[in-house]
């Protein structure tokens, strides 16, 4: 029996109950935080070690055999994903031990935290649709109490909206989750994947197969579902925001990725040409609005919806190429993206404000934060050697090999105003001298806390560099999950083996 | 807080035991009958709130004695630590022990980790329950 794919999930929880014990101490709290947080992304590594060598990871939970009881399943995609997770995770616990104050430590944070994560790497891991839907509750539930930690009113607004917006989408999947179940009266996945294709009304198929679009496509904040998002996360503390960020959306990309792979392939040419359209429109729209901002994180926030359309083209092209391209998209994106909202919080430590024209010269007076900066600008931005660079090279080539010249034209138009809008940050907050008549809020500059804000930075930033320069065994991975998700009868064979002789 | 009214004072004198003792019969009965841990920790604090309005915030905290976060945390790690023994038996997580053996009283006793997991949901819900509805009577004050 291989351990290693439940891990993920089991060390998260029991990290969270165990912080809910120690509630009295602030510093049981943190130690758990980061040896909880650094222990999973220990077990999600060998998790993808495991997965790399042996293939796919199935465990039977509470031995109740497939496709009665819930499976967790492990295939190069979810490996990668936890460890994607467990990255984020760890990078945000150590970000927190300076970040985040003793009143959100004082209200649950850090169980909160633990709580997240397991709801995040239950959602990647499990192989049961209505599993899946719990572990979206248990990460709605968790992140709407992350998300008013503070409980300031623009938070409190922020958070009705995501709520209201969230609890839609989760109604959706719950109707799908039953038209799938009276179609084919099973919730395993690997099951459904395996009856459908024998089913013969392939008009219903359709219909429950855009009922999953529309229910992932808000929480991936795909457009036209994506308001919520630049509503509500701008609001939070600075790690909150990076955690969510990083993580949270991506849930919802994964989730496509799987129903879309796993289960409806039988009219690609229908759900996957909307999934192309829906792919164009987020780029666009999210870019745009972000074109349009000057408050640090909203920037960045309707970055996150932009990103989402390249992952989801990839999706959509269906094509090997574009699926390693969408693959390789969602891990570079999910460091660069968690760093420049940690790196938002040091400046707001810095300027006590968010707001572009209230800040400048912070190269001036810090230029390592600077080159901090660039790092991941210019990689969401494209620009080589670093990871966003092959990450957009590998989609735009799919694309032209796909002849979808339209999507192309519009991904590197994207890829410019993604530019530009990077730019404009860079230009605003460290560049530009800082504007007469606005006083520094200094808050605490002491680089005695300070510190653990910039340790995950680093890391990050390296990461993002290394992925760049030695891009070879992601692109393999990437590759693999490719092959894997282009190749649902692997999934089925590793789940059902045994059920079906 | 405080309702002033002596039949409901007496009668959550009187309750308070009933209930708390109705809950674990609830507890314990559900493994395969209808009740369980979620079902009997609602009876439990439903009991501890009807001596809250009965007398005072003071009195129910004083009857529960311990605060309701500690037995949040102490049922979450219940409930978790109940999915491992099967692991280093070389199983899957949360998949049932079971360890029968006859006491002299009692006759043949069978425990598992599934009663652990259900002692653990009766005090998670017991303590989240509680923690909110004392915050809320406190505020109120």
């Amino acid at each position: 029996m291989n351990m290693s794919v439940a891990l993920p999930v089991i060390i998260p929880l029991l990290a969270g109950a165990l912080s809910v014990m120690f509630w009295r101490s602030h510093f049981a709290q943190r130690a758990l935080g980061v040896l909880g947080t650094g222990a999973m992304l220990a077990a999600t590594v060998w998790l993808l070690l495991e997965t790399w060598e042996h293939g796919h990871i199935v465990m039977e939970m509470g031995s109740w055999p497939a496709p009665f009881g819930i499976v967790l399943v492990s295939d190069m995609l979810a490996a990668i994903m936890v460890v994607l997770s467990g990255i984020i995770g760890f990078a945000t616990a150590v970000y927190s031990l300076s970040g985040i104050g003793k009143m959100s430590e004082k209200f649950g944070y850090y169980p909160l935290l633990h709580l997240l994560l397991a709801g995040v790497n239950g959602a990647f891991l499990t192989g049961d649709i209505f599993n899946l839907y719990v572990w979206f509750e248990v990460m709605l539930v968790a992140s709407f109490a992350l998300l008013i930690l503070g409980g300031e009113r623009a938070q409190m607004e922020g958070a009705i909206k995501y709520v209201t917006l969230n609890l839609l989408s989760s109604m959706i999947f719950l109707t799908a989750i039953g038209l799938t179940y009276g179609l084919t009266g099973t919730l395993n996945m690997a099951d459904i994947g395996d009856k459908l294709s024998t089913v013969e009304d392939t008009g219903l198929i359709t219909v429950i197969a855009m009922l999953y679009l529309v229910a992932f496509g808000v929480k991936a904040a795909a457009f036209p579902f994506f308001f919520w998002l630049p509503a509500s996360y701008h609001t939070p503390k600075v790690a909150v925001s990076a955690l969510f960020a990083g993580l949270l959306t991506k849930v919802g990309v994964y989730a496509l990725f799987r129903v879309f792979t796993l289960i409806f392939n039988q009219d690609v040419d229908y759900t996957h040409e909307i999934l192309l359209w829906v792919a164009a429109a987020t780029m666009l729209t999210g870019v745009l609005g972000a074109a349009a901002h000057y408050e640090f994180r909203r920037i960045l926030s309707f970055h996150i919806i932009s990103q989402i359309g390249y992952m989801i083209m990839g999706l959509a092209l269906f094509t090997p190429l574009a699926l390693v391209g969408g693959v390789f998209y969602i891990m570079h994106h999910i460091i660069v993206k968690a760093n420049l909202f940690l790196i938002s919080g040091i400046t707001f430590v810095m300027k006590g404000t968010h707001e572009l024209k209230h800040m400048g010269g912070i190269y001036r007076t810090n230029p390592m934060l600077g080159v901090l900066f660039l790092i991941p600008a210019l990689s969401l931005a494209g620009l080589p050697p670093l990871s966003g660079f092959f990450a957009k090279f590998i989609i735009i080539r799919a694309g032209i090999e796909a002849e979808a010249y339209w999507v192309v034209a519009v991904a590197l138009v994207v890829g410019l105003l993604t530019l530009y809008s990077m730019i404009k940050i860079w230009a605003e907050v460290f560049w530009k001298a800082q504007p007469e008549g606005v006083e520094d809020e200094l808050r605490d500059v002491s680089s005695g806390p300070m510190i653990w804000m910039w340790v995950p930075v680093i890391m990050l930033a390296l990461m993002t560099v290394a992925i760049g320069l030695y891009g070879e065994p992601i692109y393999q991975m990437a590759a693999m999950s490719a092959e894997q998700l282009l190749d649902p009868s692997q999934y089925i064979e590793a789940v059902l083996g045994e059920a079906r002789q | 807080m405080n309702m002033h009214s002596l039949i409901l004072r007496t009668a959550g004198h009187f309750l308070l035991p009933l209930l708390l003792l109705f809950s674990v019969f609830l507890l314990l009965r559900g493994h395969d009958e209808p009740g369980g841990g979620f079902i009997g920790g609602l009876v439990a604090a439903a009991a501890i709130v009807l001596y809250l309005f009965s007398m005072d915030i003071r009195s129910a905290r004083k009857v529960l004695r311990v605060d309701p976060r500690d037995l949040l945390g102490a049922g979450m790690v219940l409930a978790v630590v109940s999915a491992l023994p099967a692991a280093f038996l070389g199983q899957a997580f949360f998949t049932a022990q079971w360890w029968e053996f006859t006491a002299p009283v009692f006759g043949e006793i069978k425990l598992s980790t599934v009663l652990v997991f259900d002692i653990g949901v009766y005090l998670v819900v017991i303590g989240s329950v509680l923690t909110i509805m004392l915050n809320l009577a406190e505020a109120e004050d």
